[in-house]
This record gives structure tokens, sequence and C-alpha cells, in this order.
């Protein structure tokens, strides 16, 4: 069974852990800056919301590639970037209708989510569940598929 | 049924890959003219400051790759086509029947007519070809003299300012890619460049090119002259649409193609940056010569040669993003503004931060960014989803930041909306 990341906003307390563990698992270093998930702040409203990556079907990212460095993980659904292949042009950048693929000027290559390879560090830091790592049926994973579906715009 | 693809670069194979998922029993035929396996002309400039070598520039990396997808790729190239016959002549004498044709034979870049332009030793950045040969003379030092600070231009110009060759940069419009970017941006772009120890000259055109020795020595619209050891001309490109004269399949500045990626002949399409095709944001038919374009293309030529209904294509969003020596800039739809809309826009000039978002009602159609690396594909999102921003609008005039704020507040389970949606 696919797993896929379950994101609650409103379980999210804004504590960041989230941000500094993806940081440190997949960079070495706290720094929230290289996270690849981001937790949003919605003062009007209160609250905060944790976003990364939802692997989409479309992979807009990985279609818009045009020397093959995202590729999918067999094991986890994921898409992930090659970085030995990547050459840092950005194109997936601008085609994610997401905003969740990131350019980092350090490496010169781009960054997004890859589950950690089946062991999300977000999931496992987030003190309030906000953050869980269940099986894709139950992810409201289909709403956020249905939400990237619309990028193939309706008509005018 | 027998699917030929004129063409081998991201939209052709795209569609001939697409092609054989839909049908695993066609037969499908890629004509190239170029000697290397399929390659990305958007990958040259990292192979010019040796990022990647040539192979890192191949479209697909596995050897087989086609060969284990049945798919053929021939290099040759395609001198005539008989529609009556659904035949093509190639130019090494054979020939090869069709029952859906895809033309996806690219652009090809264009000379000013200037005295001099056709001396050896003045190469475009087009082919791998090229990039070969101005690899081997952009030195740390040498004199380097670039045409045309168009999208091309600045990404050439990068690889060039990366090798350490002395750059001067000749443009003839105003500003730097005049056609991605507004006065502010176009100028910011100048000033960094400039900051970088390039030279850049707007408003000038190269007038004369002389060779001198190894050397040129260039004459400017100004009345002056540089030295230069190589030249590099970026300063445009046009459909290669020759194939097409005298057979009756229309054309315009590129080939015309209807929602399905089909010209006026029901078994020939088109796609890629030969393709007129349909703008997101205006409806109307324009070559943008963009990756990702060529592939949306490719992926509904493919469906529609194949025959699956619906596969109609509602526009492709014009986007760019670019990298001049470290300083990322990006445009997305009517990024220089919709009548009668409204407008948002950050200016750090100190810090070459920029973001100007343009609104038409409460809908964003259209971005332009500098020095943004983080989320910049929702704006791309949030434009071609036609997302309602409601009170999000006036927040993002107030703070155009605030962009996956916007989307996640428009469109995702946030606060009230939680419980409802």
């Amino acid at each position: 069974m696919l797993k896929a990341l379950q994101l609650e906003p409103e379980k999210c307390t804004g504590c960041l852990q989230c941000e500094m563990a993806c940081s440190y698992e997949n960079e070495g270093v706290f720094n929230p800056s290289k996270s690849r998930i981001k937790v949003f702040t919605f003062h009007e409203e209160g609250r905060f919301a944790p976003y990364t990556c939802s692997q989409c079907a479309e992979a807009w990212c990985m279609h818009a590639c045009p020397v093959e460095a995202i590729v999918i993980n067999a094991d986890t659904g994921s898409k992930d970037v090659l970085e030995d292949v990547c050459v840092g042009c950005k194109v997936c950048t601008i085609a994610c209708p997401f905003g969740t693929v990131n350019y980092n000027a350090d490496s010169g290559k781009v960054i997004k989510c890859d589950l950690c390879g089946g062991e999300p560090a977000c999931a496992e830091a987030c003190p309030t569940a906000a953050i869980t790592y269940v099986d894709a049926d139950h992810t409201g994973l289909e709403r956020m598929r249905a939400h990237a579906a619309q990028t193939i715009p309706r008509d005018q | 049924m027998k699917h030929v693809i004129v063409g081998a670069g991201p939209a052709g194979v795209v569609a001939a890959e697409s092609l054989r998922r839909l049908q695993a029993g066609a037969s499908v035929t890629i004509v190239g003219d170029e000697p290397e396996p399929p390659y990305s002309r958007m990958a040259l400039p990292y192979m010019l400051i040796n990022q990647v070598g040539e192979s890192g520039t191949y479209l697909r990396k596995g050897a087989t790759h086609f060969s284990d997808l049945a798919i053929d790729v021939r290099q040759d190239r395609v001198v005539g086509l008989d529609r009556k016959q659904q035949q093509l002549t190639l130019a090494d004498g054979g020939s090869m029947t069709y029952d859906r044709l895809l033309i996806a034979t690219g652009s090809q870049p264009t000379s000013p007519p200037i005295p001099g332009i056709d001396l050896p030793g003045i190469y475009s950045c087009w082919t791998l070809e090229d990039g070969r040969n101005i690899a081997a003379r952009a030195k740390p030092g040498a004199k380097v003299l670039l045409m045309g600070a168009g999208f091309i231009g600045c990404i050439i110009l990068e690889a060039l300012a990366k090798s350490g060759a002395d750059l001067t940069v000749v443009e003839m419009e105003d500003r730097m890619v005049p056609r991605m970017m507004n006065d502010t941006a176009g100028g910011l772009i100048k000033s960094w460049c400039e900051k970088q120890g390039v030279a850049v000259h707007t408003s000038t055109k190269v007038t004369g090119i002389e060779q001198v020795g190894d050397g040129f020595t260039v004459t400017l619209s100004t009345g002056d002259s540089v030295a230069a050891d190589l030249i590099v001309s970026a300063t445009g490109v046009r459909p290669n649409i020759d194939l097409l004269d005298g057979t009756g399949v229309e054309t315009d500045h590129g080939i015309l193609v209807n929602r399905n990626m089909q010209t006026n002949d029901p078994n020939i399409f088109a796609a890629g940056d030969v393709a007129q095709g349909r703008d997101f944001s205006t409806g109307e038919y324009t070559v943008q010569a963009i990756q990702p374009t060529a592939t949306e293309h490719g992926q509904l030529a493919a469906r529609n040669m194949a025959g699956l209904a619906g596969a109609v294509h509602r526009g492709s969003v014009n986007m760019n993003v670019l990298d001049t020596i470290g300083l990322i800039s990006s445009s997305f739809g009517l990024w220089m503004g919709a009548d009668g809309g409204d407008s948002g826009e950050l200016l750090n000039r100190d810090r070459y931060r920029y973001l100007n978002l343009q609104f038409n009602d409460d809908i964003l159609v259209g971005a332009t960014s500098l020095g943004l690396t983080e989320h910049v594909g929702v704006l791309r999102g949030l434009i071609q989803t036609k997302t309602r921003l409601g009170a999000w609008k006036d927040r993002l005039i107030e703070d155009p930041t605030r962009i996956m704020e916007a989307y996640l507040g428009s469109t995702q389970a946030i606060g009230f909306n939680a419980a409802v949606l």
C-alpha cells in the first residue's frame, strides 16, 4: 500500500520542528530555509499550515525536466531529484503549480520532498500529529490530486 | 498505425513515449537530423561550463531507452512531404510512409543582416556542435561579444561569464530580456550584470564585424568599436517550417494548429517550438518556444494522434525562469498586466529583489520576480487554476510575498474553512 504525508493544519502549532528535522535529515544542518516542508502562518485566522509536495500523479516537475533528473521512486511513489543529473535550470520550479520545488543556490540544484525514502523525518518530529505518514487512501490525497487536475485549466 | 515524428527534441520525444504508452502495438519512428542521441538545448549552457558532460544534455539517460520502448530513432533529414501519398522523402534518398505525422522540428537561430555576420568564428549557441565550439574558445580572459540579451542570450551569458571570459553584451532593445521582463526587472538585471563586470550596451546595434588577425573588431551603432576573440550570436530564432513550403499545410509565424494540435491536414500534427499553439492567457495562437510548452504540446499531440477523445488544448501558460550570473528571475502569463486589472509590487533595488503581481478581478493573471527561488511555481498554479483570491487579493497587493499563503488559504482547509472543506 502506497503511503503519503497527511497534513492537518488544524493540529499544527507552528513549532517548526518539521522544518528543522527535514533540514537536518536532508542537508545535515538545522536551517529551516533548507527544509522541503514549510509551515505557513495565517495571522488573520490564527492558524498554521504545513505544506510540501503531494507527490502528485501529474508530476509537472518530472515532465518539465529537460534532462530526466526527476524520477519516480518505485518503493514510495515519490518524485525524486537525482542530484548528479540535475543541471540547475530551474524549469521544474516554475512548472510545479504547488510551488513545492525550490532552487538551492548553495548546491546549484533543485530540492523537493522525497519522503526521506519512506521514513519522513518531518512526520517523526511533529509533536502534535499534524504531519503523519499514512496509507495514501486516507490522506485527502485525492482531494489534493483533484486540485492538481484543475491545473489543467478550465475552459475560458 | 504508423506514427512518424520529425524532430528529436523534447516535443518529439515526449510525443513518441506517450504514443507508445497509448498504443502498445503502433509503429513509432523519430527522425532527427543531428548526429547525437536526442538532447536538450536547454542543457547546453551547463555543458559550456563543464557542469555536465555531453551525455548530461541527453533527454533520456538509458542507452537502450528508445529501443526498449520500440521507438525507432533515425538520423536523417526530411526533405519532402507528399500529403496525398502520406509519404516523406529523406535526404539519404529513402522515403517513409505515415498514418499520422507529427512535425516537431523546433526552431533555428536567425542572424541580423550585418556586414561580416557570416565570418568563421561567429557562433550561435544552438546545437551541441555550437556548444563544443564555444567551449573551446571561451577561455578565461578571452574577449567575448554576445549579440542579443533575450532569454537565450541571457542563459548563455551566465555560462560565458562563469567561464571567466571578458564579456560584452549588445542588445538592440532598451532593456535586457525585453520579452520576459518589464523595465524595472530588465533594468535591475542590467545593473546586476554590470556589477559583475559585464559590459552591457542596450539600445545598441552591432553595425559591422571585421576580421582582425585571429579575432574581430565589432562596430556598434553608438560609434564605438569593441575587440573580440569570439562572437556569440543570440539575436532570435525562427520556427523550422521550410519543410512545409508548397505542401498546403497552413503556416503563419509557426505551423497553425487547432486545439487538438492538428494542422489543416487531419493526419498531420505539430508540437513544440515550431507550432503556433494556444496561449492560456490570451487565447491567441503564438509560438512560445519554451520547454514546458513543448512537452505539453508533445503529450497532447500524441493523445490526438492516438485518436483519444477530449485531448483538447486549453492553452499553455507562457513562463520563463532565468539565472543571470546568480540573479534568478521568472515571469508568468500576462506579466505586463491586463487591461483594467490591478497590480501589487514590492521592490528592493539594493538587494535586487522584486515581485510584481498582476490581477484581473480577483484572479492572478501574471507575475514577474527577481531574487525569488522559493515557491515560485505557485504563481503558475494560481494563474492556471484561475483561483478566485477573494480577500487574499488585497493582502497580496499589500504584501506580494504571501503567494503561498494566498494559494493555501484559497484552496486548502485552513482556518474557518477547515470544518467544511
